[in-house]
């Protein structure tokens, strides 16, 4: 599995520091700038998909987190999102939990239930997390729609309270709107910080040859289960704040097919590129949006468009960026 | 119905669905042993065999067979222009990324089947009718023989191929060693069309026998696909033979679960098997263990 690594050369200290500052400006800059979104958004709709964006990046991110920086497939992230939501939204529907303790307790049970499946199916080189997440998906799935007394079954989980912060409702659109991007923006930090540290670099050389990652004395099977369940995590992180936001839950959100889509996203944002992770989730939220009018040749257009990018950019369409921010740079130094 | 006779009744359902999951793992394992990559499309293809098969037999009022027969065809162009115009073009791709592409390819073989032929379910009347069988006590579906016969026939044909015929020696040696077969004079490229084709043909074939006793529709394929790759996995990725047992094994446990513990929990069923043999055994009932050298 050789994932598209960037920077696998030595690089000297300064240079590391110099690309961390970038990144984090990058991210305070983009951070920023969506700020503005309530302001510029021309209604609640609109403003919802800002929310969603913020949801679906934490998803994304993570998921791109495993695949690009540990070299491993999950086909199971859908399954963590719904698990996630489950264990929040349960939490609060049953036994009256606060969602401030439901969200972290979502990461929790995701990261546990990830280092159950992780460490028999990452000790093996290959393919086999990708399996072993199959299988975990459909068994999720079956128990969202059987376990009825506790999930509602097929009909969904309803009346899952919202967020409040200090006794004010954080329901309204707005309020929410800033509470879901706060809480992406920390799980993006996060992410950067994990990357551009020296158990980053160590996962980065993992995704790019497993067996001289080894021969440098980087313990392959537990990195590999310790992104796992950090991915898992966050998914269940996001399923926190989709099931709080949307005040429902039902089994066809987390199902097999969502798990295909998200892996797709990482694929079309660029794979172990960090700021991929941002094209994937404006993708994944955008192209209902825009394919709507086209009925019943929408998933056909999909499935197209996602085959001519992997043919035309196959290491995603990040790299048009990379490629125009690549050229701006040099013209500057030509100067 | 006495306990003995639903046992039977059971086993009967086990080994037909069986052996539909044994000849779709035969069209996984072809695939992943010619590319590495896990192939998304499989299930589509099931599906379009089962679809095609009825249009046939609608539009233009052939005999079941020859319906059948068209449609496997029809597959197997697909699977060769599949490979043609989306894997061929790939320059020496990863096996995830063309996992990947198989993913969009199945999105829009799913699809595609949806704009064309509709959403209704289709189905046809079995081969030689609808008259039970009664064996025993238990009653066998005239078509469940036929499934077992062509799965039988289908297995033999596999087998034949990839150790008689020179087109199915050279595809083994560009499996097993990709660079030596080309000093070898394969044809590489041709190699994976090949497999791309038997892979189509065998998702056709199980579409065409399966859809009397089941019926079809353009969503039915993905579910398919999976059991199909479970079974894969049972009898060890990339073996031919074992996938045959993996899928009567995993037909026969998902009936046994069904009939005896709950229809529900059916699937969970079949996927803990896998996650348990892929915890404890990984390379499968019949796989061997693979040493990589450095």
């Amino acid at each position: 599995m050789n994932a598209p690594v960037k920077h696998a050369s030595v690089q000297d200290r300064s240079a590391l520091k110099r690309e961390r500052r970038r990144s984090l400006m990058l991210l305070a800059a983009i951070w920023l700038g969506f700020l503005v979104w309530p302001a510029i958004a021309p209604n609640n709709y609109i403003l919802a998909l800002g929310s969603f964006f913020g949801i679906y990046l934490i998803l994304i991110a993570s998921l791109n987190l495993l695949m690009g920086f540990a070299g491993q497939i999950s086909l199971a992230h859908g399954a963590f999102f719904g698990l996630g939501a489950y264990t929040s939204g349960v939490l609060a529907v049953k036994a009256d939990v606060s969602p401030w303790i439901g969200l972290p307790s979502a990461f929790l049970v995701c990261a546990v239930v990830a280092t159950l499946v992780g460490v028999p199916a990452l000790r093996l080189k290959g393919h086999y997390l990708a399996m072993a997440t199959l299988g975990l998906n459909a068994i999720m799935t079956v128990l969202f729609n059987e376990l009825v007394f506790l999930t509602g079954g097929p009909n969904g989980l309803i009346g899952v309270p919202g967020f409040t912060l200090f006794g004010v409702s954080l329901a309204n659109e707005t309020a929410f709107f800033y509470f879901a991007w706060t809480i992406a923006g920390l799980v993006m930090l996060a992410i950067l910080n994990l990357i551009q540290s020296r158990p980053g670099r160590a996962l980065r050389s993992l995704a790019g040859n497993e067996i001289g990652a080894a021969c440098l004395g980087i313990n392959v099977t537990a990195y590999k289960v310790v992104v796992f369940a950090i991915s898992a995590g966050f998914a269940g992180v996001a399923g926190s704040l989709y099931v709080h936001k949307n005040n429902f839950a039902s089994p066809e959100t987390f199902s097999f097919f969502i798990s295909v889509l998200l892996v797709v996203m990482v694929a079309l944002g660029g794979w172990g590129r960090y700021w991929g992770a941002f094209i994937g989730a404006a993708i994944y939220v955008a192209a209902p949006e825009v394919f709507r009018t086209l009925e019943d040749m929408e998933l056909f257009m999909f499935g197209l468009i996602m085959i001519l990018v992997m043919l035309f950019f196959p290491s995603g369409l990040v790299s048009l960026f990379e490629r125009a921010g690549g050229a701006l740079r040099r013209r500057e130094r030509a100067r | 119905m006495d306990p003995q006779t639903q046992l039977l009744q059971l086993l009967f359902a086990g080994v037909s669905t069986g052996s539909i999951y044994g000849i779709i793992a035969v069209g996984f394992n072809v695939i992943f042993k010619s590319t590495g990559a896990i192939n998304f499309t499989q299930g589509e293809w099931v599906m379009i065999g089962g679809m095609l098969s009825a249009f046939f037999f609608v539009s233009f009022d052939s005999p079941i067979w020859v319906a059948c027969a068209a449609a496997v065809l029809c597959i197997g162009v697909l699977g060769v222009l599949s490979e043609r115009f989306v894997i061929e073009p790939l320059r020496n791709p990863s096996p995830v990324t063309l996992t990947l592409v198989t993913i969009g390819l199945a999105i829009v073989t799913k699809s595609g089947v949806m704009l064309t032929l509709g959403k209704n379910p289709a189905g046809y009347p079995g081969f030689s009718g609808e008259t039970p069988i009664m064996i025993a006590g238990a009653s066998l579906h005239p078509q469940t023989v036929w499934i077992i016969v062509v799965a039988a026939l289908f297995m033999l044909a596999v087998h034949f191929f990839f150790e008689r015929t020179l087109t199915g020696k050279a595809m083994r040696a560009a499996a097993a060693d990709r660079e030596v077969a080309v000093l070898m004079g394969v044809r590489v490229r041709h190699a994976t069309m090949m497999a791309f084709a038997i892979a189509a043909l065998a998702g056709g074939v199980a579409g065409a026998i399966i859809t009397p006793l089941t019926f079809t529709s353009y969503d039915h394929g993905t579910v398919l696909g999976f059991k199909g790759f479970s079974a894969a996995m049972l009898g060890g990725v990339g073996n031919l033979y074992g996938a045959m047992v993996g899928g009567l094994l995993l037909g026969i446990l998902e009936s046994l679960a069904g009939g005896y513990i709950s229809s529900q929990f059916k699937d969970a069923v079949a996927f803990m098997v896998l996650l348990g043999i892929l915890f404890f055994r990984p390379t499968g009932l019949f796989g061997h263990k693979e040493i990589e050298k450095v």
